[in-house]
């Protein structure tokens, strides 16, 4: 009865369905191949990285509070209120570094705010960081008069970019991070934690795990994630703009969902987040090159969340 | 008495299980008609063809003489079968007069998209003063009591002129005064020529309701017998299909010192238990009805709802357990009533789950060292023979019995010095049961702690060394395996 059903295993130490994951990317990059003769191109290839690193960075927290059951859409508001703080700074003299890690930290602040807010006061994910979407925008703006914080410190330009080796920081940066957060989910009692409420909270508070210590982590990790890619941004073009950011959380979203993690939480991979970011990054820059309508993308992007979340359906229901 | 159903040769098949092999029932005008069998027999089953939601793969259903299709649940409400649900499937948000009559509302004449709500008011009002429930019609149904709201879904059969009523359990969550209104209610019912299906794992109450009874057993039908002319032991035996001793195996531990005092244990909601004591090489059962308060009792002591006070000595040491953490860090386990619901993590796999409870024990500085966490599983595979392909398996395509064992690894793997088992074999077929009674036989031997929470007579009685009963959130009494009747039992259990 079990054995005709060959999805019943985790996939634990299969390498080949991790290789598996990356076939309708690979599929799509063929296609565009075909269709235009820029894309195989390194620039290109090293543009899509880069264009996917944001994306990328904002998912992998997203993936691990979508694990846990939550959602988060303020990430693109911490963001962006990360970025004017981090500018602030610079430009009242503080150290370019200091400023850097003071704005990362904010960022977790207002992180640990939304975690506090669900954990301890008991609202749902979608409505505390909702208030707190609006709320660190709203900040973004009244810290500067909704105007850019321009001439930031040349210092600042490296992390954003800078490259080593040909490779843009930011790419280094969204890969590290990838390697860091997949080891996570994948071999530490947290990650184990973070799966584990999502697939069963009450079954895992029964089983000894305090639930909401680790509900707080993953907003807090939200916030720090969110913090340094705000400081991303403001670094590429030496100033921080309070409208960084609006609608990243979006995107980031539906790279975790392409990536095949359940909306009901209790399964993902980074690995599949990783893929997702890429594939929507892959798909507008395809079309880019095709020159298709930039409306035209929105449309194809929303057409992948459905198909891919579709899909994963389907597969989970054999 | 007129014949007003008759199901013939019903086969009901699901992938991989023949959940109905051929069975038969009939029922009469006015009667009640007990349907007794252990879990897994196939009565809900069965009752879900007669009330629509499943169809027979074979076999014939013969209503007031005419062969029909019952192809869904309204089209058996439009014929007059109806079933009270043992939780009571009514809208807490709508008033009763609105629940009596929810899609079968009473139209305006001359605007049949309007309801009449005046109409309904007044029919649900007398249905109401028929049965003796004196609340107003339109009382909104969330803010009655569970006794309450089992009228409000008896009246709904009066309202639909309910030809065969079906009774799920419907004393499970009543008290005793509460249980005789419903028994006159049923008599009422009666009266009128409804044909009653009564379906209760309460013997006792049957000996008072009953008109005739049918055995299943395994998805057959055994037989029929006139209540009067059968037994209680012959019933059991029936459903059993086997003598009772040979269910509950003995085991060889010797009752030793105390290990957990329970001094004092209060909770907001009423739990207010003194004196408890629980000794290595005793099994000690916790017997009472739904509703007593033994989850509530077992949470409080592990820390899964916050206690007033808390009072609790373990193994010579006052503990201190706020949270379920703190609980778990003494030594304390819990098994869940409901598996699916918060025992498993359904959607991991064996060895997430078994590893669950020890992740600090199975990690250096945070990072899991997973060889021992998959050697550790394995280990329990074979210890407690779980049915699996593998330690990857994920947790819900195991069966019942072989969850139940998990979760038993689980609290095994951390070393829990006191378990305590909250309905151990729900859902699981006669066959696990056996092997579950012997798990606790040699953890007890092994010196573990061991607290059964059941509410099955039979099952209370011969696995525990000492029985205390619950009853409204107290315990009223203690009896020991030597002197301990079925009757004593449930007298204790009902005062």
């Amino acid at each position: 009865m079990i054995g005709s059903n060959t999805n019943t295993f985790s996939n634990k130490n299969k390498a080949l369905s991790q290789l598996k994951a990356f076939l309708p990317l690979v599929l799509l990059g063929l296609v565009f191949t075909v269709l235009s003769r820029n894309f195989l191109m390194g620039n290109n290839l090293i543009t899509i990285l880069q264009q996917s690193t944001n994306i990328a960075i904002l998912a992998y927290a997203e993936t691990m509070v979508i694990i846990t059951g939550g959602i988060d859409l303020s990430l693109g508001s911490i963001l962006g209120v990360s970025g004017v703080v981090v500018g602030k700074m610079i430009l009242a003299g503080v150290p370019v570094w200091v400023s850097v890690l003071a704005g990362v930290l904010f960022g977790g602040f207002l992180g640990f705010i939304n975690g506090f807010v669900i954990s301890r006061m008991n609202l749902i994910p979608f409505i505390a960081t909702l208030g707190m979407q609006n709320i660190a925008r709203g900040i973004a703006y009244v810290l500067t008069n909704s105007l850019p914080v321009s001439g930031l410190d040349e210092e600042l330009y490296f992390i954003g970019g800078g490259n080593v080796g040909g490779i843009p920081v930011p790419v280094i940066i969204m890969f590290v991070l990838a390697l860091l957060f997949a080891f996570i989910m994948k071999k530490t009692s947290f990650g184990r934690k973070v799966y584990a409420i999502g697939s069963n909270r009450e079954a895992a508070r029964l089983s000894g795990i305090t639930v909401k210590n680790i509900e707080m982590w993953v907003f807090i990790i939200g916030g720090l994630l969110a913090g340094l890619v705000g400081v991303i941004l403001a670094s590429r073009v030496l100033s921080s703009q309070p409208n960084a950011g609006i609608g990243y959380e979006s995107d980031a979203i539906a790279a975790v969902f392409i990536g095949g993690t359940s909306p009901l939480g209790g399964s993902g991979t980074i690995l599949g987040t990783v893929i997702g970011a890429l594939t929507i990054a892959v798909l507008k820059n395809g079309l880019n090159l095709l020159q298709v309508n930039a409306f035209w993308q929105q449309i194809a992007i929303g057409v992948v969340i459905i198909v891919a979340v579709y899909v994963d359906n389907l597969r989970r229901k054999k | 008495m007129k014949e007003i159903l008759s199901m013939n040769g019903i086969v009901k098949e699901f992938p991989g299980v023949k959940a109905l092999k051929g069975v038969h029932l009939d029922l009469r005008e006015g009667e009640v008609h007990a349907l007794l069998g252990e879990n897994g027999a196939g009565k809900s089953t069965l009752m879900k063809i007669l009330t629509g939601s499943y169809q027979a793969e074979a076999g014939e259903i013969i209503y007031f003489g005419k062969q029909v299709e019952i192809d869904n649940p309204r089209k058996a409400q439009e014929m007059g079968i109806n079933i009270v649900h043992q939780e009571i499937n009514l809208m807490p948000d709508l008033t009763v007069a609105e629940n009596i009559f929810v899609g079968f509302e009473i139209r305006n004449k001359r605007f049949p998209f309007v309801f009449d709500f005046a109409k309904m008011n007044s029919q649900a009002a007398d249905i109401l003063q028929e049965i003796g429930l004196h609340v107003p019609p339109t009382t909104i149904t969330g803010k009655l009591s569970v006794a309450q709201r089992q009228m409000v879904a008896i009246a709904r059969m009066l309202a639909l002129n309910s030809k065969i009523v079906i009774l799920d359990e419907p004393t499970a969550a009543l008290a005793s005064a509460e249980v005789d209104t419903l028994f006159g209610i049923i008599d009422k019912l009666k009266k009128k020529g409804i044909g009653i299906i009564y379906i209760s794992h309460r013997l006792e109450e049957l000996d008072v309701v009953a008109d005739r009874v049918s055995v299943f057993r395994d998805g057959m039908y055994i037989t029929t017998k006139e209540y009067s002319q059968t037994n209680k032991e012959e019933l059991i035996a029936l459903m059993v299909g086997r003598k009772l001793e040979n269910q509950y195996p003995d085991h060889s531990a010797k009752k030793g010192k105390e290990i957990l005092k329970i001094n004092h244990l209060r909770t907001k909601q009423g739990l207010d238990v003194r004196n408890i004591s629980l000794h290595e090489g005793e099994i000690l059962g916790i017997y009472g009805l739904v509703g007593a308060g033994r989850t509530e009792f077992a949470r409080a002591l592990f820390g899964a709802d916050r206690a007033e006070t808390y009072d609790v000595i373990l193994r010579g040491k006052s503990i201190s357990v706020r949270n379920t953490a703190d609980a778990v860090k003494h030594g304390l386990g819990y098994l869940t009533e409901d598996r699916k619901k918060d025992g498993l993590a359904l959607g991991l796999d064996l060895e997430n789950n078994i590893s669950l409870a020890n992740l600090k024990g199975f990690s250096r500085q945070g990072i899991m060292n997973t060889r021992t966490c998959e050697a550790n599983a394995e280990e329990y595979i074979s210890k407690l023979k779980i049915v699996t392909p593998s330690i990857y398996q994920f947790a819900k395509y195991l069966s019942g019995g072989n969850q139940q064992k998990v979760i038993i690894a689980k609290w095994l793997t951390r070393n829990a010095s006191i378990l305590i088992f909250d309905e151990p074999t729900r859902g699981i077929d006669v066959g696990a049961r056996k092997e579950v009674y012997e798990l606790l036989n040699r953890l007890v031997e092994a010196g573990v702690g061991v607290i059964v929470i059941s509410s099955d007579l039979p099952e209370v009685i011969g696995v525990s060394d000492r029985i205390l009963v619950m009853h409204d959130f107290h315990f009223t009494g203690e009896l020991n395996k030597s002197e301990v009747t079925q009757e004593k039992l449930l007298k204790m259990a009902v005062e």
